[in-house]
């Protein structure tokens, strides 16, 4: 004897996003905490050290936070004008910051008057940084020249005048003190060595230059502009490796994840792109409310933090990993486990005899209905709210299990007003699905035969009627639409397509066709 | 032309067995079912066939029990004559043959001391037969003598009670008294009802008669005696025609596969047994009431113990009433593959002619209602290593509300059977007309080519797994190609699978399943192309195509041209995947012919003229296990593959050589007359003790005639087995003396058997060197006198 067999609820493809590890990897993060700013957020740095506060720069403040705080820790208002590029130097105790007003000042993270002032430069600063024998800082200006001061005399030790335009961006190597890059709006990257007065590597980059990135390893150069993000090799002479253009408004920064295997950029466009860096595709997206000024991901990728031109900063810190929570759970329970164990804890020896005792086939509510041959308590219990609003595909599939075993009309009759309007509303809700519709219509249809009686006996109903009709008519003109429009690419496909002259044998006759019939047939292929 | 001398055309397996109601033994451990020209018994244990009782010439359309002899059981046939089986050992004790000309058996009863037997010459009659008792093997039966006639010529109209007999329009026909009675329903009870009756029982002990109507309802008979004053109750639980009733307490079966059992006296007690299968056809109950059996529709036979529980299932090969897939070869384990109960495939072994598995398509409840449009497997395909397989299942006829899925499924290593992998619904927008993968001997097919009435042919790929989801492979449209809006009617691969042919109706075009590039197009109108076939090894440049107008075309790959062409109505065109023979079923005249060819040959290997009646639409070449060696002309197409075919009557037959014939006449002759066992150890062991104790004689022909199922318990055996081997005082010193004797004296000895004359057995047997054998004398001279003591 056959059990009986259930109800096949099909699967759907999921459409649009795929999920796959890197998008569970960076979906885990919490609602992100967002703070205002009195400014757009220009620039963002993590201390290297723990217990790793970032610097926030917004218009004439720098704000220090904590990794958890949703406060500044600290904040430092000396600056006259806007400040540009607040950063940490390596031993995390120093911090630079350039000013519209052209003067570079150093404080020390735990006072509040800057300890130094750099003055020399004649216009705005937007670029500063610590070289990596943490005595010297490396600016940058609006007046077209970058400088190497000192910091113990505050003396300005070389300057660079080889950029035309603004410079705006600009990292030091980590592992030599004396290399440093420099970006500039006149579309070039300039490597310098502090060793000799010029630049010894330029790079052409094709649009205005906005951030710049270094790997760890420092053989590779990312460079953002325009639309595009561009990775250099600088070990091969500044060779271009691979030009991105998955942004449609500029780039205006990039970070790297921790481990060096995913390179971030965020962009005015208001979307944050995750690439790997072995293959550059495109692996994860953030959406954000406003265009992107500043962004950086804190170590271990424990938070991302992105300054926006509205000035909100938007932080998201990552969730507790699933086995924490696991082994919670499981201390939690484990008393009530004890109760049981004994039972389980009984393993057959190698020559017991096991008998195995009948599995009982689990059927789900419509389907017990249904094996009674219950089908409107069937559709009662498919119609249920929590299953018709999250997974209608139970619904239909029942529906089409009823409408197989013909008795589809006997389970539509004889429902009074709540009922019909509950009927009414799934179909509302789920007749233009394209998975849906060619079940949901043949239901609809029965619906109206029998129910056309009644049509206008209940206010209720009838409002409903009249929105599915609505809703019809809305569909057949989007359908005709899209008909349309399929028109119009089919045409511009086949004007496109090559020509192909098919291989016409010599002996037309034995082969059938017409000489002239057999050459002017062009397959027509589609693209599937 | 190629006369067909020695080849000749057979029926293979598949028969009926659920064409009449079966026979349950008394000892309910034996059914007997009627299944084509032989009675097959079957154990009710292990579902396996003991044997069949051969003889009969024509269908069988009846057994019975005998009911003096528990183990003698009668079977008539439409050849008119009436056999006596003793079933237990398949013997055929006696057989009666009626002295008129046309007369054909329907079916038997038994009464008292004469054997009735419906028997249809020009009127339906029943004739009561009288079997003379003597000893000769065939009899004539002389005493023929017309009871009742105009009767219906199906069994379940008529029924036997205890001195009753009914049958239809409810004449109730007393033998006893000679009388007959007859009651009517009225034809317009309330709805207008359809009140036919279908089947009728009789009560074996009391005088009751259950009729069941077209209706659903049973109707329970009393008081029948007298013409007026009967009475009868209605019960009713079918929703269509009862096709079976049966037992003491009441069994009713019908369309909907439900066994009811009625409790007698307490009729609204009710025990069910649903979802049994098909349509139930029959029932029948053991004489002890301990088993009973069901026949189906769908040709099998399901044993039920009392207690409402299966016990056992006994399927033979399901034959619809039509058959949608194309007959096919399981590559694995070459078993045919079609159609099988209504949305599944069966597998069926040709070799065991047994059902091996059926494999669930559609995974759907089945509902068993007439005028519901089902779920269908309509087309099937395999590749070429068996790995992968893909149905079609559709739904509703008219075209807007066709439901179409196509089913991927991957052969799974450690089930040994068939896994869904992928179902893709709606594939296409109009029917799927063609199937086919490419023929990929060595590497993973990876390529499905599905044409439909929509006018487009689509390539399905298998696809790596997308990102890092835990789901292995799936498939997914590669393609989508046409041709001037033209509707495709079949696809075939190249040996190679280096070229697709697609005929677009009356266009055969050839693409290139790499770049799918179209090639070239060929044509001979008028006519559509039906049927297209690449040759094979060193035919492979020819394309063959059958048309609608009665032609055979030939194309050349090569030149691209016709290389020749012939005027046949083809109607299935094959090739032999093993050689580069064609075989072409062509229609004419109503009777099919078959060609077999060589593409590249004017002259054809083989052909038969008026194959049967009929168009054949499914056959197959089934690569055989052991190669030919056939050098005859005629039969040397047979060498690599059999070719089996299915005729519009649903028989499934094939052709055999008359060598073969030979071979398997003389081996199932040697198996009758071969009674002796060869020499092994073990029966030296035995024999020289055959002689002397009657015990093993008695073990070892109880053990051999008894089948493996049905042995005595162990221990009863063990005792008379191990007793025989004793030796007692007396043996012992005589076998010490002939130990003394010469060596060649005690060869001869040890290898005599019991009955013989010594020498003949002896030389066939292998020789045994001396060393052998003293070593088992040593072996019997070893004190077994120990074991005596236990077993007293």
């Amino acid at each position: 004897m056959a059990s009986y067999k259930p109800t096949n609820i099909p699967v759907y493809p999921k459409l649009g996003e795929k999920v796959t590890e890197e998008t569970l990897y960076w979906k885990n993060y919490k609602t992100p905490i967002q703070i205002k700013e009195f400014g757009a957020v220009s620039n963002i740095h993590f201390s290297p050290v723990t217990p790793y506060n970032f610097a926030v720069t917004a218009f004439t403040r720098i704000h220090l936070y904590g990794l958890l705080s949703q406060e500044p820790v600290k904040t430092f208002t000396r600056f006259k004008d806007t400040a540009y590029c607040g950063r940490f130097r390596s031993d995390g105790q120093l911090l630079v910051a350039g000013c519209e007003d052209s003067v570079v000042r150093l404080f020390d993270v735990s006072g509040k008057v800057a300890l130094r002032m750099f003055k020399g430069h004649t216009k705005a600063v937007h670029v500063t940084d610590f070289t990596s024998d943490r005595y010297q800082i490396l600016t940058g200006s609006d007046d077209y020249t970058c400088c190497l001061w000192d910091i113990p005399n505050s003396a300005q030790l070389n300057t660079y005048q080889e950029h035309t335009d603004y410079i705006r961006c600009g990292v030091t190597s980590q592992l030599n003190r004396d290399l440093f890059v420099t970006g500039s709006y006149d579309h070039s990257l300039k490597v310098f060595d502090a060793r000799v007065d010029k630049s010894v590597m330029t790079i052409n980059h094709g649009h205005p230059v906005e951030s710049l990135l270094l790997y760890p390893s420092e053989g590779l150069l990312v460079s953002a502009g325009g639309r595009y993000v561009r990775v250099w090799d600088l070990l091969k002479g500044g060779q271009p490796l691979v030009s991105l253009k998955n942004h449609h408004k500029t780039v205006t920064c990039l970070a790297l994840s921790s481990n060096g295997q995913r390179l971030l950029s965020g962009s005015l466009d208001r979307h944050v792109k995750v690439y790997n860096t072995t293959s550059y595709k495109v692996v994860h997206n953030f959406d954000y409310p406003a265009a992107i000024l500043s962004l950086a991901l804190a170590p271990e990728d424990e938070s991302i933090v992105v300054g926006m031109t509205n000035s909100i900063l938007s932080i998201k810190h990552r969730k507790p990993s699933e086995e924490a929570k696991e082994t919670a759970g499981h201390q939690r329970r484990r008393p009530s486990y004890r109760v049981y164990a004994h039972r389980k804890s009984y393993v057959p020896k190698q020559d017991d005899y096991l008998v195995s005792k009948p599995v009982r086939q689990h059927l789900a509510k419509y389907d017990k209905q249904l094996k009674k041959f219950n089908v409107s308590k069937a559709l009662d219990t498919a119609l249920e709210t929590w299953i018709r609003g999250r997974k209608p595909e139970i619904t239909v599939a029942v529906i089409r299990e009823l409408d197989r075993r013909g008795t589809l009309k006997n389970a539509l009759a004889g429902r009074d007003e709540q009922e019909l309007s509950r009927l009414l509303s799934f179909l509302i809700a789920n007749l233009v699905d394209a998975r849906f519709a060619p079940v949901l219509i043949t239901a609809a249809e029965m619906i109206l035969d029998i129910y056309q009686s009644i049509i206008g006996q209940s206010p209720v109903v009838d409002k409903q009627l009249l929105h599915l009709q609505s809703l019809l008519e809305r569909e057949l003109d989007y359908q005709k639409d899209l008909l349309e429009v399929l028109g119009m690419l089919d045409t511009m496909f086949a004007s496109s397509l090559p020509k192909i002259e098919l291989p016409c044998s010599g002996i037309s006759t034995s082969n059938g066709l017409p000489q002239g019939q057999s050459t002017a047939s062009r397959p027509q292929i589609l693209a599937a | 032309m190629v006369e067909h001398g020695d080849v000749r055309v057979v029926h293979k397996g598949g028969s009926k067995i659920n064409f009449r109601e079966p026979a349950l033994s008394t000892d309910s451990r034996f059914l007997l079912c009627a299944s084509g020209e032989s009675v097959k018994v079957f154990s009710t244990a292990t579902e396996e066939c003991l044997h069949a009782l051969q003889g009969h010439t024509d269908l069988i359309t009846g057994v019975l029990l005998r009911p003096s002899n528990h183990l003698q059981a009668y079977s008539c046939s439409l050849d008119g004559t009436v056999r006596l089986w003793d079933f237990t050992d398949g013997i055929l004790i006696r057989w009666a043959k009626s002295n008129r000309v046309n007369i054909w058996c329907c079916f038997i009863y038994v009464w008292t001391v004469h054997l009735h037997v419906c028997a249809c010459t020009e009127l339906f009659q029943l004739v009561a037969v009288h079997l003379p008792q003597c000893g000769e093997q065939l009899v004539e039966a002389k005493e023929l003598s017309a009871v009742l006639s105009n009767i219906s010529s199906n069994p379940a109209a008529s029924a036997f009670g205890r001195e009753v007999r009914i049958f239809r329009c409810l004449e109730v026909y007393f033998f006893k008294k000679h009388k007959s009675y007859s009651f009517f329903l009225k034809k317009d009870n309330q709805k207008g009802g359809k009140n036919t009756f279908t089947c009728i029982t009789c009560h074996p002990t009391e005088d009751c008669i259950a009729s069941g109507h077209e209706d659903g309802k049973i109707r329970l008979w009393r008081n029948f005696n007298h013409r007026k004053e009967y009475t009868y109750s209605t019960l009713h639980w079918h929703h269509s025609a009862v096709s079976s009733l049966s037992g003491t307490n009441l069994l009713s079966g019908g369309v909907e596969s439900v066994l009811v059992q009625w409790r007698y006296n307490q009729e609204s007690q009710r025990d069910f047994l649903p979802r049994l299968g098909g349509a139930i056809t029959h029932i029948s109950v053991s004489p002890d009431g301990a088993l009973f059996c069901t026949s189906h529709s769908d040709n099998k036979i399901t044993i039920i113990q009392s207690c409402v529980k299966v016990s056992a299932v006994i399927q033979g090969l399901v034959k619809g009433d039509r058959i949608r897939t194309d007959l096919m070869i399981e590559p694995r384990s070459k078993a045919l593959v079609l159609n099988g109960k209504p949305g599944h495939l069966q597998f069926y072994s040709l070799q065991r002619d047994k059902l091996l598995y059926n494999l669930d398509i559609v995974q759907q409840e089945y509902i068993h209602e007439s005028g519901l449009e089902q779920f269908e497997v309509v087309m099937a395909a395999f590749d070429a290593s068996g790995s992968w397989l893909a149905t079609v299942e559709e739904r509703k006829q008219k075209a807007p509300e066709l439901e179409l899925n196509l089913k991927l499924w991957a052969f799974d290593d450690q089930k040994q059977s068939f896994v869904l992998n992928t179902t893709i619904s709606a594939p296409h927008e109009g029917r799927i007309t063609a199937l086919c993968f490419p023929h990929v001997s060595d590497g993973q097919t990876t390529m499905l080519v599905s044409t439909s009435r929509d006018g487009h042919f689509k390539a399905w790929q298998l696809a790596a797994p997308a990102h890092t989801e835990d789901e292995g492979p799936s498939w997914s449209c590669d393609f989508l190609g046409a041709y001037h809006s033209l509707v495709p009617e079949c696809c075939c691969f190249s040996a190679d699978s280096s070229l697709l042919a697609v005929g677009f109706q009356e266009v055969v075009t050839v693409w290139t399943p790499a770049s799918w590039e179209l090639l070239t197009t060929l044509s001979q109108p008028p006519g559509a192309v039906r049927d297209l076939c690449f040759g094979r090894l060193s035919c492979s440049k020819y394309l063959l195509g059958a048309t609608t107008s009665r032609l055979l075309c030939c194309w050349n790959l090569l030149t691209c041209s016709l290389e020749w062409v012939t005027s046949m109505d083809v109607s299935l065109l094959l090739a032999d995947p093993l050689s580069e023979n064609m075989a072409a079923f062509c229609f004419e005249a109503g009777s099919t012919d078959l060609f077999v060819f060589k593409p590249g040959e004017p002259r054809p290997l083989f052909s038969h003229k008026a194959l049967c009646s009929g168009r054949v639409t499914h056959a197959v070449f089934v690569p055989r296990e052991v190669m030919l060696e056939s050098c005859d002309e005629a039969s040397q197409w047979l060498n690599c593959s059999h070719l089996y075919f299915l005729t519009q009557s649903m028989d499934l037959l094939t052709f055999i050589t008359k060598a073969e014939e030979d071979k398997l006449t003389a081996s199932s002759k040697q198996l009758v007359v071969s009674d002796d066992v060869a020499m092994t150890p073990f029966h030296l062991l035995l024999g020289k003790h055959r002689d002397h104790s009657a015990g093993i004689n008695e073990v070892g022909s109880l053990t051999l005639r008894l089948n493996r199922f049905h042995r005595p318990t162990c221990i009863f055996l063990c005792s008379m087995f191990v007793q025989s081997l004793l030796i007692s005082k007396e043996e012992e010193m005589e076998s010490e003396k002939e130990e003394e004797d010469s060596d060649g004296e005690m060869e001869s000895r040890i290898s005599r058997p019991e009955h013989m004359p010594s020498g003949e057995s002896g030389c066939a047997a292998p020789a045994l060197t001396k060393e052998e054998v003293r070593e088992l004398r040593r072996l019997k001279k070893l004190d077994h006198s120990w074991m005596k003591g236990l077993l007293d």
